[in-house]
């Protein structure tokens, strides 16, 4: 499969990716790793006319610590995330999350700015940014905004990036002693969550329960409550609205959701 | 087009190519070298896997304009130029780690991404460093094995004939 034609430009620095962005409007995408906006191009679902490729700018990308939080470039890639020494003592379940993304190939190329920005509600690292309570650094033409784990997802693969703006960084909690979970429910090798919970000291996320990655917010409310782990897990599926397709219906998402955050609660990572 | 510079092969091309051309059918059909193979188109096979600065890739998900300034390595560059396989080549060959064959390009070339990160794995190690590559043959157990025995004469052991395996 092919995509269709597009002129490809390439960002020296993140201002030249804004104003290349500036020029060329909303036909224009950015290009990190490309492993989420090349296959759509190529099943024709994304069409752009320009790819500005950002993988080469330098400033985009490295771990780095910066006062009580870790600050991420957006092109860093899944592999890198993985391999970290400073994620694995800082922030443990981004590392863990990051290894879990795919395959090691997909590793290779797919960057964590990417994987926010397509905003898959089935994917690892939205739901580990959630949990974590992390924010996004957006550059755009009238400078860097911050925007919240809980206000940047709005739909599925929607976030609110604008077209002008550049997901530049992303800044995560750095507290290596928090109490964390992650589960992932797969029946194939290198595939998407059918389920995915993580948690993240008494906040819970949930991948593919609905729209957008969701917050478990009756379980967390129950964990402030000082209910169990397995009490509180028991209301994980609770104003989630999880779809259907031939791996699982609503009502096994439901009963998974309960399942796996009780595991995720309990500090278990599979 | 666009103007990319890169090594294949340890060789320096220079090629005007269309944006949209993916490394895959640039090494295939610019360069005719086949080793790579289209399977699934999408990412998940790995029969198109080959080394982007010595680490695997999918290369029907890159663009060739992604790997100018690079070097790329395919299952043909493992070779020496006296016809000598590398390790994991000759240790998928003593350990029949392959059937139709299809799937071996890419299953040799995700092994040796895999242990220049990781010289020693683990059985497992190598089973879920292989998850990107599907062989529908099924004939994992040898492949594993032929990892396994690759790994052990890279490390300068001495292979036991038969690795032990589980099934």
């Amino acid at each position: 499969m092919i995509p269709a034609s597009f002129d490809y430009e390439v960002a020296d620095s993140a201002a030249h990716a804004l104003a290349l962005l500036a020029e060329h409007g909303e036909d224009a995408k950015l290009l990190a790793g490309g492993h989420s906006l090349l296959p759509m191009m190529k099943v024709r679902l994304a069409q752009p006319a320009v790819l500005i490729d950002i993988a080469r700018v330098p400033e985009l990308a490295g771990i780095r610590v910066e006062g009580d939080e870790v600050v991420i470039g957006a092109t860093t890639r899944h592999a890198d995330l993985a391999d970290s020494e400073l994620l694995k003592a800082e922030v443990p379940i981004l590392a863990y999350a990051a290894a879990q993304v795919g395959d090691p190939q997909i590793r290779h190329r797919g960057t964590i700015g990417g994987s926010l920005a397509h905003a898959d509600p089935s994917a690892d690292l939205p739901m580990t940014l959630l949990a974590l309570g992390g924010s996004v650094e957006i550059t755009g033409p009238a400078g860097v905004r911050l925007v919240g784990a809980d206000d940047f997802f709005v739909g599925p693969f929607e976030s609110v990036l604008g077209p002008d703006e550049l997901l530049s960084a992303v800044r995560v909690p750095r507290d290596g002693s928090v109490k964390w979970g992650y589960q992932k429910f797969v029946r194939r090798a290198n595939d998407w969550a059918i389920v995915g919970v993580a948690a993240y000291g008494g906040r819970v996320a949930l991948a593919s329960m609905g729209g957008t990655p969701l917050r478990a917010t009756a379980t967390e409310e129950a964990l402030r409550s000082g209910a169990s782990a397995a009490d509180a897990a028991q209301l994980a599926a609770d104003g989630t609205s999880p779809g259907y397709d031939f791996h699982a219906d609503a009502d096994y998402r439901e009963h998974l959701a309960r399942v796996l955050t009780r595991r995720a609660l309990e500090g278990k990572a599979g | 087009m666009t103007e990319i510079k890169l090594t294949v092969n340890g060789t320096t091309r220079s090629d005007e190519v269309e944006p949209r051309l993916l490394l895959v059918h640039y090494l295939r059909e610019t360069l005719g070298l086949r080793a790579a193979n289209v399977g699934c188109d999408t990412t998940s096979c790995g029969a198109c896997t080959v080394l982007l600065d010595g680490e695997s890739v999918k290369s029907c998900t890159v663009l060739a304009v992604q790997a100018s300034g690079r070097s790329v390595t395919t299952a043909e560059g493992l070779v020496a130029e006296d016809g000598t396989m590398s390790a994991v080549q000759q240790a998928f060959r003593e350990n029949h780690g392959l059937q139709c064959g299809f799937c071996t390009p890419g299953m040799v070339m995700a092994s040796t991404s895999l242990l220049a990160e990781n010289p020693h794995p683990t059985e497992q190690e190598v089973r879920e460093g292989l998850e990107g590559n599907f062989c529908r043959c099924t004939g994992y157990h040898n492949i594993v094995r032929a990892v396994l025995a690759a790994a052990d004469k890279l490390s300068g052991g001495s292979a036991p004939a038969e690795p032990e395996v589980t099934a």
